[in-house]
């Protein structure tokens, strides 16, 4: 009888009743889409962290440098050219490959290493050096009286000392990270496949072996097997073995170069040095709690975890997160509690209609439980087709959210060493060569792009060590959660429709009830 | 059956006082057949109603086979109404979106009887009142006369000790009316019913044992032409 009379009854008052389910449905779908975008946001957020730093990488901890720290730039010629005001003899040939820091971030010892990973909530930590290798290459040229410079081509320029010159040097620079090898999962290295060779292995944490992006592999016309020369700190070369080829996500900012990260220190100089800690967390809801034990524990760090990392997203990725997260929500809930409000209404206003059909089954003997069942029952059918509508709703506004949102751009950017190793750097000055009446000036060598590879990186450009725009695509995943969240409140809503409904219903007295007469 | 002492009803309207019974002293037989007459809000539905247990009276006892009425709590009531008291109806109130079979099963699903049963039983009342044929039918789908019918199917389906109808014969006419009235006695007698009827209609007031008459909230009981019965004579 129960099943028969709701059905029955829900077909007389159709229109209503579709009228209403509509409404919870489009509260609904608005939820399911609003969760899927805010998802999606998150998710986007979590790419741009992880292409920058890896999968698996949950928190990175660096230094900026303090005003009075590094001092210049400087590409380790002052050997070469000799103290202030010595000139070199023209015709003298240079050919250095420096291997140098980062002047973005400051070193941090191992030790700070070994200190994060003992602490609570560290699944692991690992180092890593990000480091820039420049080389040099060309013959001094010869000044004349009247301050030009006679010989070949280069760039023109300034330098103390009176007088410019014309050199002919080449220069050339690449990215190079050292890699904790025996922590593989974390870092930038982990985000790539190899497509050629193999990767690291720990037997080569004492070798001079290398991966070579996928890219630059390309361009420099690099494979397994060849050799490449990695400078150090004196500006000398070390052979090193290419041993894979490593492609990178598109989005991220991989380096050019990898190799261990014990033949990385040594080579710069940097023994027990690292300038990036790469974490990941035990969970994910232990990231808030571990990045500010870790700023406690490394004095003067950067850390950056997703949160952190999504406040300082510009671009069209933090647009969308905005409109998700607040505009979307707020919106969500208002439509939802109108639809509340108005399947209750409605609800209550049938009641009132039926107020003789309910006297008659109480004179009949029905109690009043099952009456206000019988109004309950009905309003958590129109409520569940609601939910299912929903749901339909949810997935169809998720995926119109993905279809249209295409790709969007996230940039991160910011004047000190934070978020990326080198991020969109300016340098301060003194990026020239040092040395009063030397050849120094910035600019003076034409940074950019002679040579192979992308031209000085740091001092002269402007170039970031890694891209400071990722472009992300923004998906709205429809998550179990969301689907029984929709559930969840289609019966709530059905529920407090009936509520108020079967209230009105309880509280008729018979008497009263039969009374109505028409 | 029934007995009344000094029962007393009153509605409030507002600010004023509504006395819809005066003081009603009544006792009815087993199997009596009671009609109730009067001029229109003098207080006869409203009898019927403290009769029926559908409300409560404001002073005063009615007792029902011995229990009172008017200490039971709703839940009680309710019992009391789902197994001894059947309900007529001057304007039927049939359920609209059940059929006539299902509207005369609504009656036996207080008393939790199963879907079979219930089915079974609804089939055997529709039947004794000529209906067998319009089982499936919607109320809208049948003339007033037959959904008379079926509200007295669906009063009798479980074997009341108690019918009370209200203006069972105001909506129709004159031919029907005697149908209907008809169809009544014929149940009064085969089943041993105590029946109380209100109506506005002498003739058929005729056919009972006794006849009531209610003025200004007070009874006055004399004998009708029908069928003699062990009753008492009321006060005032």
């Amino acid at each position: 009888m129960f099943f028969t009379y709701l059905w029955r009854e829900l077909r007389r008052r159709a229109r209503q009743a579709i009228f209403i389910a509509i409404g919870l449905a489009l509260g609904i779908g608005l939820v399911i889409t609003v969760t899927a975008a805010s998802a999606g946001v998150k998710n986007a957020e979590g790419t741009v962290l992880h292409s920058l730093y890896g999968v698996g990488t949950d928190i990175t901890v660096t230094k900026a440098p303090t005003a009075a720290s590094g001092g210049g730039q400087n590409f380790g010629f002052r050997g070469t050219f000799g103290s202030a005001g010595r000139r070199q003899t023209a015709g003298t040939k240079i050919d250095q490959n420096t291997l140098s820091a980062e002047p973005t971030l400051t070193s941090m010892g191992t030790s700070a290493v070994t200190t994060i990973a003992k602490m609570t909530n560290v699944a692991a930590a690992a180092g890593g050096l990000t480091l820039t290798d420049r080389t040099v290459s060309g013959t001094i040229p010869a000044f004349n009286s009247s301050g030009s410079s006679t010989g070949g081509s280069g760039g023109g320029g300034g330098g103390g000392g009176g007088g410019s010159f014309a050199g002919n040097f080449n220069t050339n620079s690449y990215s190079v990270t050292g890699v904790d090898i025996a922590n593989g999962e974390l870092g930038p290295l982990s985000t790539g496949t190899i497509s050629s060779g193999r990767t690291f292995a720990s037997a080569d944490n004492s070798k001079d072996v290398a991966l070579v992006e996928a890219s630059y592999a390309t361009t420099n016309k690099l494979k397994v097997g060849s050799a490449i020369e990695v400078g150090n700190a004196k500006g000398t070369a070390t052979k090193f073995t290419v041993v894979g080829i490593v492609s990178e996500p598109s989005g991220s900012s991989p380096s050019d170069v990898y190799i261990p990260l014990p033949a990385a220190q040594a080579l710069a100089n940097l023994k027990n040095d690292v300038n990036t800690i790469y974490v990941s967390a035990t969970s994910s809801d232990k990231i808030d709690t571990l990045a500010a034990a870790i700023k406690q524990t490394v004095p003067g760090s950067t850390v950056t975890d997703q949160s952190s990392l999504a406040s300082q997203v510009t671009g069209s990725l933090s647009s969308a997160s905005s409109l998700a997260n607040s505009l979307g929500k707020w919106l969500a809930v208002a439509v939802l509690a109108a639809a509340f409000l108005l399947a209750s209404l409605l609800t209550m206003s049938a009641v009132s209609r039926r107020i003789r059909e309910f006297g008659t089954l109480k004179a009949l003997g029905w109690k009043s439980r099952r009456v206000v069942g019988q109004v309950m029952g009905e309003s958590l059918a129109i409520g569940i087709v609601g939910g299912v509508v929903g749901v339909a709703l949810g997935f169809a506004g998720a995926q119109l959210v993905e279809h249209f949102s295409g790709n969007l751009s996230a940039s991160l950017g910011g004047a000190t060493g934070t978020a990326t190793p080198g991020g969109a750097q300016r340098f301060g000055g003194g990026a020239g060569f040092g040395g009063a009446g030397g050849y120094g000036g910035a600019g003076g060598y034409g940074g950019g792009t002679t040579g192979t590879g992308t031209g000085f990186r740091g001092g002269f450009a402007n170039a970031a060590h890694t891209a400071s725009t990722v472009a992300v695509h923004l998906s709205a995943p429809v998550t179990i959660t969301a689907i029984v969240l929709a559930v969840a409140l289609a019966v709530l809503g059905g529920l407090i429709a009936g509520g108020f409904g079967g209230w009105r219903a309880a509280r008729l007295r018979p008497a009263a009830a039969l009374s109505k007469v028409a | 059956m029934y007995k009344l002492t000094n029962v007393v009803k009153d509605y409030s309207k507002g600010r004023a006082t509504v006395h819809a019974l005066r003081g009603v002293n009544l006792e009815i037989a087993d199997g009596e057949w009671l009609a109730i007459q009067g001029p229109t809000g003098h207080g006869k539905s409203t009898l019927l109603q403290i009769l029926g247990g559908l409300d409560r009276a404001t002073a005063g006892t009615a007792e029902l086979d011995g229990r009172e009425l008017t200490r039971l709590g709703e839940g009680a009531m309710t019992e009391v109404r789902a197994s001894s008291i059947g309900f007529i109806f001057q304007t039927f109130n049939l359920i609209p979106t059940l059929s006539a079979q299902e509207n005369v099963e609504t009656a036996l699903v207080p008393l939790k009887v199963g879907a079979a049963a219930r089915k079974a039983r609804a089939a055997a009342a529709l039947a004794s009142v000529g209906l067998a044929d319009r089982a499936r039918h919607l109320p809208s789908e049948l003339s007033g006369g037959q959904q008379q019918r079926v509200a007295i199917a669906r009063a009798l389906v479980k074997e009341p000790k108690v019918l009370l109808a209200d203006e069972p014969t105001g909506n129709l006419d004159e031919d029907t009316r005697d149908e209907i009235i008809g169809l009544l006695e014929k149940m009064w007698q085969d089943n041993g019913l105590t029946m109380i009827m209100v109506t506005h209609d002498s003739s058929v007031a005729r056919r009972a044992q006794r006849v009531g008459i209610m003025r200004d909230g007070q009874l006055s009981v004399r004998h009708g032409a029908g069928k003699p019965g062990p009753v008492t004579e009321p006060a005032g």
